[in-house]
């Protein structure tokens, strides 16, 4: 064979196997490590996966938050004016988290409709709301009108 | 020669293309930019602006009378959404009430609340409001498409909503935003008058 | 007075700026040598005119003028003068100038230092520049014009800068980043003027090797300042998180090292033009998205700027005109400089071939998972969010496959080497490097583990292969004979090896936890004993906190002092997490304040012990270091001299 015609011929099959390889790679990384949004509404009419990592938002329900008196643990309803769900974290919360506030929580949901979240993440400052507790919310109102 | 011509022209062809490649893929990616662009999150929209304000009848706080949209209009004036669950609401309070105390008609929308409590709120803190339109239930605030709490809308003497303000009003949005806008609609009302 | 004459000088900057990008380039094409012999003094006057605005608008925030909008919004007259300063770039607007500043910055440094480049090449180059200046002018003065007043209704304060942003930290980090960002528009718009003139020579890649080594400097700088500064500044002792930002300055960067290589294997063996000429662009490309995924508001971040559509929808329509056509002008022209040669299979060509082709692919990864999320809502495929463990997953096993072949680069030869020799060469190294990874999990952390012994042997590998070849060189040359490119690529590599370090062993022996505390508690934590002695007020210029007191001991011993605080601003009353650190170079302590429990009288805390963090860092330093070091050498410098000598004039040694 020519030689620049070997070379190329390399060079295809070394692209092949590279990409083969970067694209096994990003669907293992995708896989499981994504989660998807979702509202209060959605996770009590039941649209949630359970056992899977998933991101639930919505406001902190005034008055919700509960602490174990012995650890870091606390539970708190997060609600979009439609339907409330229960969330339960270990550890320390954000400097932004208030009742009454947006929050977003990543975890996964348990049989018993809990979130078991291994993240939590508030609003970030007086103005600011997480846009997907925002959109979440204006579509809880759009389904309430009926619109 | 000959024979192999055709193949050889249609390879550099070939190699062109291939050259495109990276401008088709950025052409890909920019629509998908451009697509999340409009998606933009955090853009709300704003579809009453230069509406009138939406038809509502209900309770004023601590009093025993029930108001309309007809009551509350007439001049240029601020509608102010607020809550005792609102931390932000707390912190513009003391501003609007520097805006009523300089005439500035403003009237409250009490959202999604507990009359007794928004009641011993504006007892502790003072009340900025003309009144304050019950609005336990949040109808009226979905009428409005209020998102959170604090918004306050910029409504005319005809009772059109001119303006929509997400956020604490404090002294910079209040010189650079809303003083301008009530300034021009009242000189607009006054020339209408005028006429 | 003062900033309407900034305002002034801004608009004079735009006119320069303007005239820069057209007379030259049409001269270069008339040949018309007064027009293309414009170009250094337009550049020249463009960035004094932008100097003039930026001091107008520093002189602004220090002189706490609250009349101008920007100030009233970001700054504070409590604040100390250094952060006033510092504001100035604290904020979307202050920080475009600054861009647009430092772009000023490289584009005068061109035409200052290339004198000796062939007119028609050094007036396009400088168009280009110019071009991209006037891009970035006129979206501040069109969108975010940082000079407007508010007048009348001059608050009596300001609104006081994001607490996040009052930080030593973040007085250096964006100037950095931003150098490195703009840094990459002159190997831009070498490739481009490459392309308008068809030629492409070695003298072409000599000349653009160093302005692009030093804009990767700058950009790893500025990256590891931002990763240092969110380890004590967000106060939970995280150092990376693969945030949209962080990815932002973290792609140019990838990009970035692909291009350094792929220019070192253009300039030695005229291979490779048309690739880098792509990479060029690819790089400054990827500087330009950032800038738009930062601004725009497409994807919610912790260092996201407050967005603005009208901003977004400006930032994309110049990232389409800029890449859009210069990527069409790479369609047409690339055959015109594309390299004719073969090369071998066994070279240093190859290998370095293999490191574009990784840095490419990690880049291309890095970006899939940035703009996932954009994707899946843009085909309303639901709200996805992409976290931390699908780019460690994708990124990691692509470095670890990167670093065997890192430790064969150094040694190999251009043009054709043998597989034998390489073997010969490297057995020691290699056999070393096993032993001392297979050893290192057991005598350190006291019991196998898997990830620890890889990234030993690894970066092992690849430092004593680096050392190896380095005594070689020592022995048969004399010291001052070695170019400082090679003392330049060991410091990077080192330092690539030292990181690497750093990142595994953080990684799988930091000890965290979140305990409540009373004070009077002792906790005990990776054979540290924390007692929690008092909490008491703290009373800053701008700020109260509520202050704790630690006494670290180990072994009976006392180790530190620690105080975090959690603080609260009084202008915007933003609470904020002030972590205490006591750092080491094998180990950190890392203490921050939590939440006030049982109405203050408890709190929780985080206790952190973090092995070899500093590592990260220092490697990072190293690398940079490197970087700046090759533009020291001899061969650039004397390619000032003679700028026009043919391909092959680099042929030399390494």
């Amino acid at each position: 064979m020519h030689p620049v015609r070997k070379q190329r011929l390399i060079l295809v099959c070394f692209i092949v196997v590279f990409s083969t390889l970067a694209v096994g790679l990003v669907t293992y990384g995708l896989r499981g490590n994504i989660n998807l949004f979702f509202p209060p509404a959605e996770i009590a009419a039941g649209l949630a996966p359970t056992g899977q990592p998933i991101r639930l938002g919505g406001m902190v329900v005034e008055g919700s938050v509960r602490r174990d008196p012995e650890s870091l643990r606390v539970e708190f309803d997060v609600t979009d004016y439609q339907a409330t769900v229960t969330a339960v974290y270990t550890g320390i919360l954000p400097d932004l988290f208030s009742e009454g506030e947006g929050v977003v929580a990543a975890g996964v949901l348990d049989e018993n409709g809990v979130l078991q979240a291994t993240e939590v993440l508030a609003k970030h400052d007086e103005n600011y709301m997480p846009p997907e507790v925002a959109e979440a919310l204006s579509q809880a109102h759009d389904e309430a009108t009926g619109s | 020669m000959h024979a192999s011509e055709p193949r050889h022209r249609s390879g550099v062809a070939l190699k062109r293309l291939k050259l495109f490649l990276p401008l088709g893929l950025f052409l890909v990616l920019g629509g998908f930019l451009l697509v999340g662009l409009r998606l933009d999150p955090q853009a709300l929209p704003s579809a009453l602006i230069d509406k009138p304000l939406p038809s509502f009848s209900l309770p004023a706080l601590g009093q025993e009378r029930v108001v309309d949209q007809g009551m509350v209009t007439g001049e240029v004036s601020l509608f102010n959404v607020w809550a005792t669950w609102c931390v932000s609401c707390r912190i513009e309070h003391p501003f609007l009430t520097e805006l009523a105390l300089n005439g500035l008609p403003i009237y409250g929308i009490n959202y999604k609340d507990e009359d007794a409590e928004a009641l011993r709120w504006l007892d502790e803190l003072g009340d900025p409001y003309r009144l304050s339109i019950v609005d336990a239930e949040g109808s009226l605030g979905l009428d409005l498409g209020v998102y959170g709490a604090p918004e306050t809308y910029v409504v005319d003497a005809a009772g059109v909503i001119r303006y929509r303000h997400v956020g604490v009003v404090n002294e910079l949005v209040w010189a650079q935003t809303l003083k301008p806008i009530i300034d021009e609609l009242r000189r607009e009302q006054r020339a209408g008058d005028r006429s | 007075m003062i900033p309407e004459f900034g305002h002034f000088a801004l608009i004079i900057s735009l006119g320069l700026a303007l005239l820069l990008s057209v007379v030259p380039l049409l001269g270069s094409f008339r040949g018309d040598q007064k027009a293309m012999a414009m170009a250094p003094s337009l550049a020249i006057g463009q960035f004094v005119f932008i100097a003039i605005a930026f001091a107008c608008l520093a002189w602004s925030f220090v002189a706490d003028d609250f009349s101008v909008a920007l100030v009233a919004n970001h700054s504070n007259s409590l604040m100390p003068t250094v952060l006033k300063f510092a504001a100035t770039w604290g904020n979307h607007e202050g920080s475009m100038v600054l861009w647009i500043l430092f772009l000023s910055a490289w584009i005068a440094a061109v035409a200052v230092f290339s004198t000796a480049l062939p007119l028609v090449l050094l007036s396009r180059v400088l168009s280009v520049l110019g071009f991209v200046a006037v891009g970035f002018l006129l979206f501040s003065l069109l969108t975010s014009n940082p000079f407007e007043r508010i007048l009348p209704g001059t608050p009596q304060d300001g609104a006081d800068l994001n607490p996040l942003l009052q930080d030593p930290g973040m007085i250096i980090h964006p100037p950095l980043l931003y150098m490195g960002y703009v840094g990459f528009s002159v190997a831009f718009a070498f490739a481009i003027a490459a392309l308008m003139g068809g030629r492409l020579d070695a003298s072409w890649a000599r000349w653009s090797r160093p302005w692009t080594n030093a804009a990767w400097a700058f950009l790893s700088l500025g990256i590891m300042l931002g990763s240092w500064w969110a380890y004590y500044e967000l106060g939970w002792g995280g150092w990376w998180f693969w945030d949209p930002v962080e990815n932002a300055s973290f792609m140019p960067w990838l990009a970035g090292t692909a291009l350094i290589h792929s220019l070192a294997v253009t300039e030695k063996r005229g291979l490779f033009r048309s690739w880098t000429v792509l990479l060029a662009i690819f790089a400054f490309s990827l500087s330009l998205l950032g800038t738009f995924l930062v601004r725009s508001g497409v994807l919610t971040s912790v260092h996201a700027f407050a967005s603005d559509p009208a901003r977004g929808v400006f930032i994309l329509a110049f990232l389409g005109l800029v890449v859009g056509g210069s990527l069409t002008l790479y369609a047409f022209r690339a055959p015109a400089v594309q390299s004719r040669i073969g090369f071998e299979w066994v070279s240093r060509e190859s290998l370095l071939l293999f490191n574009n082709v990784v840095f490419l692919v990690a880049t291309l990864t890095v970006l899939f998972g940035t703009l996932f999320p954009l994707i899946t809502d843009a085909l309303q495929l639901g709200k996805y969010s992409v976290g931390p463990p699908y780019f460690n997953a994708v990124f990691l096993p692509l470095m670890a496959l990167l670093i065997p072949f890192m430790g064969v680069g150094p040694t190999s030869r251009w043009k054709r080497d043998t597989g034998r020799r390489w073997l010969q060469e490297l057995v020691a190294p290699a056999i070393a490097a096993l032993i001392i990874g297979v050893l290192f999990p057991f005598v350190y952390g006291g019991e196998f583990n898997l990830w620890v012994m890889l990234a030993v042997i690894l970066a092992g590998w690849l430092a004593l292969a680096m050392l190896r070849d380095l005594y070689m060189r020592l022995r048969s040359s004399r010291w001052r004979s070695i170019p400082a490119s090679y003392w330049g690529m060991q410091a990077a590599h080192l330092g690539f090896a030292i990181t690497v370090v750093g990142v595994v062993l953080v990684s799988q022996y930091a000890v965290e936890r979140d305990l409540k505390m009373r004070p009077g508690d002792v906790e005990e934590v990776a054979g540290y004993s924390f007692t929690f002695n008092s909490l008491e007020p703290v009373q800053g210029p701008n700020y109260v906190a509520d202050g704790a007191n630690f006494t670290v001991l180990r072994d009976g011993k006392a180790v530190a002092v620690l105080q975090p605080q959690k603080r609260r601003y009084l202008a915007s009353g933003q609470v904020m997490t002030e972590a205490a650190i006591d750092a080491g170079p094998f180990r950190d302590i890392f203490i921050a304040m939590g939440e006030p429990l049982e109405g203050g009288r408890a709190w929780a805390i985080r206790l952190h012990y973090k092995p070899f963090v500093r590592w990260i860092w220092a490697g990072a330093i190293a690398m940079a270091f490197g970087a700046f070091l090759t533009l020291a050498d001899r061969r650039y410098r004397r390619a000032r001299q003679r700028a026009t000598a043919p391909l092959g004039g680099g042929l030399e040694a390494a």
